[in-house]
């Protein structure tokens, strides 16, 4: 019975009148947790952990460098799995929710590779190296790119979204070549130091915030999703029944 | 089924190719109209440019690939010839990978057939020499795949030739990557193996599966 009622609801979210009812509901709790985590991660990150033995002070943009990077992947996974739901369901709502992170997701490896470029400069001496781990981040710029590119240049939205959800599959070799990088190849980048699932070679008083950030992250780009998913999906139904009746209730 | 149609479609490619005997010579133009200015542009001295030879001979040869993608699709979207290809009786994905087997021979073939003169040019090691026609024999297939899916997934849109390289670039850097180690390799008179086989890995991962991802991509465009 309950089951029965999860699987309708979540049948609606197809619905885009449903779709743009929850979006509204859910986003502003995204961005207040959002908020709330990166304050409190920020303000540990920032006076509570103890500088490092080696880096001083400067270690710290790690905890803004680190959850970029996580969520610059984490997001293009969330994007594959949307995209083989469009494809294969031909769900409108997803399509354009896996559309709409690639900008996300964009700003998040750009953030990335700029915090990592200014973390660089003191530690390694130069802002860019063509390491394996650089160099997959940068391609993986470029692929985020690419579907936004590809989907703009369509006049047919839906056929552009389909269009560009096979490029994001396309595109998924790269995520795999991101996260051995620094294995396969022995480089400038340093290897992994924290372990999901052994020991982290970081010490423990350093690892709170992170999770703090990272979970912020993950918040924010739900968060950013469903507002931009939202917004598209309003502008290409601006002509529709529902979006008038929904703009004129609250005009 | 029977490969009758293959033929014919791969017939008609090439003949095609070769009446418009200017068009198809274009990526071998091309290719030492980049090999000729490169000596001019850092200077021709024998050291330096040896060091670059492997690179350069790559960047060119991956350049002139993108210069026949613009119409690789576009000329049988027009006149209707791509939807017929659904009506008939042979896989659609076996007359993609027949276009651009074509596509291979008409501008990857002659790079490599060319190759010996472009190392020469560029002062590359001839211990290196095998290795660097290996490894475009080996990368120049997957540098057609490649731009065919992207030429594929960008034929809906009006202004295809930007987004085209924004597309195929990020996809090829393994590509790159891996062949001029190889060459890098055996011109240090090391063992370019790794490299190679890394490269025969992605090009057998992607022989069958880039041209069902193409046909996917050709399928949403024609509906």
């Amino acid at each position: 019975m309950i089951w029965k009622k999860i699987k309708v609801g979540f049948h609606k979210l197809g619905s885009p009148p449903v779709f743009y009812r929850v979006c509204q509901v859910v986003a502003p709790w995204l961005w207040a947790g959002a908020a709330v985590c990166a304050a409190f991660g920020l303000y540990k990150a920032l006076f509570v952990v103890p500088p490092d033995y080696q880096q001083s002070d400067s270690f710290r943009i790690l905890y803004v460098h680190v959850p970029a990077a996580w969520q610059a992947m984490a997001g293009y996974l969330v994007m594959s799995i949307l995209a083989i739901i469009a494809l294969v369901w031909r769900i409108r709502t997803t399509e354009i929710m896996a559309m709409m992170g690639a900008p996300i997701g964009a700003a998040f490896t750009t953030i990335c590779l700029a915090t990592g470029s200014i973390w660089g400069r003191p530690m390694w001496g130069t802002w860019w190296a063509w390491d394996a781990r650089l160099t997959s981040m940068l391609v993986l710029l470029f692929v985020y790119l690419g579907i936004m590119g590809l989907y703009a240049a369509f006049e047919d939205k839906r056929k552009g979204a389909r269009v560009a959800c096979i490029l994001i599959l396309v595109g998924l070799v790269n995520i795999p070549i991101i996260h051995f990088s620094v294995e396969w190849w022995t480089t400038l980048h340093q290897g992994s130091t924290i372990s999901f699932f052994g020991e982290s070679s970081m010490d423990a008083s350093m690892m709170p915030p992170l999770w703090w950030m990272v979970i912020a992250t993950k918040l924010m780009f739900g968060a950013a999703l469903l507002d931009r998913s939202r917004n598209e999906l309003v502008e290409q139904d601006r002509r529709k029944g529902w979006v008038r009746q929904k703009m004129e209730a609250t005009a | 089924m029977n490969g009758r149609p293959l033929l014919a479609l791969l017939r008609r490619d090439l003949r095609l190719a070769v009446r418009h005997g200017g068009e198809s010579l274009m990526p071998l133009v091309f290719l030492f109209a980049v090999l000729i200015l490169v000596p001019l542009g850092v200077g021709p001295g024998p050291n330096l440019l040896a060091a670059i030879a492997p690179g350069m001979v790559w960047v060119a040869a991956l350049l002139a690939s993108l210069l026949a993608l613009e119409h690789l699709f576009r000329p049988d979207l027009e006149d209707g010839t791509l939807e017929q290809w659904w009506t008939g009786e042979v896989p659609v994905g076996l007359l993609v990978a027949v276009r651009l087997f074509s596509h291979w021979l008409i501008t990857g073939l002659p790079v490599i057939l060319f190759a010996p003169v472009a190392a020469q040019m560029l002062y590359l090691p001839d211990r290196a020499l095998g290795v660097l026609m290996l490894s475009l024999l080996i990368g120049t297939p997957l540098l057609s795949l490649i731009g065919g899916l992207a030429s594929a997934l960008t034929l809906g849109t009006n202004r295809g030739s930007v987004l085209l390289s924004i597309l195929i670039f990020p996809l090829v850097v393994p590509v790159l990557i891996f062949a001029t180690g190889a060459v890098s390799a055996a011109a240090d008179g090391l063992s370019p193996q790794a490299h190679l086989g890394l490269l025969a890995a992605l090009l057998i991962l992607a022989l069958p599966l880039v041209p069902l991802a193409t046909t996917a991509a050709l399928k949403l465009n024609i509906e």
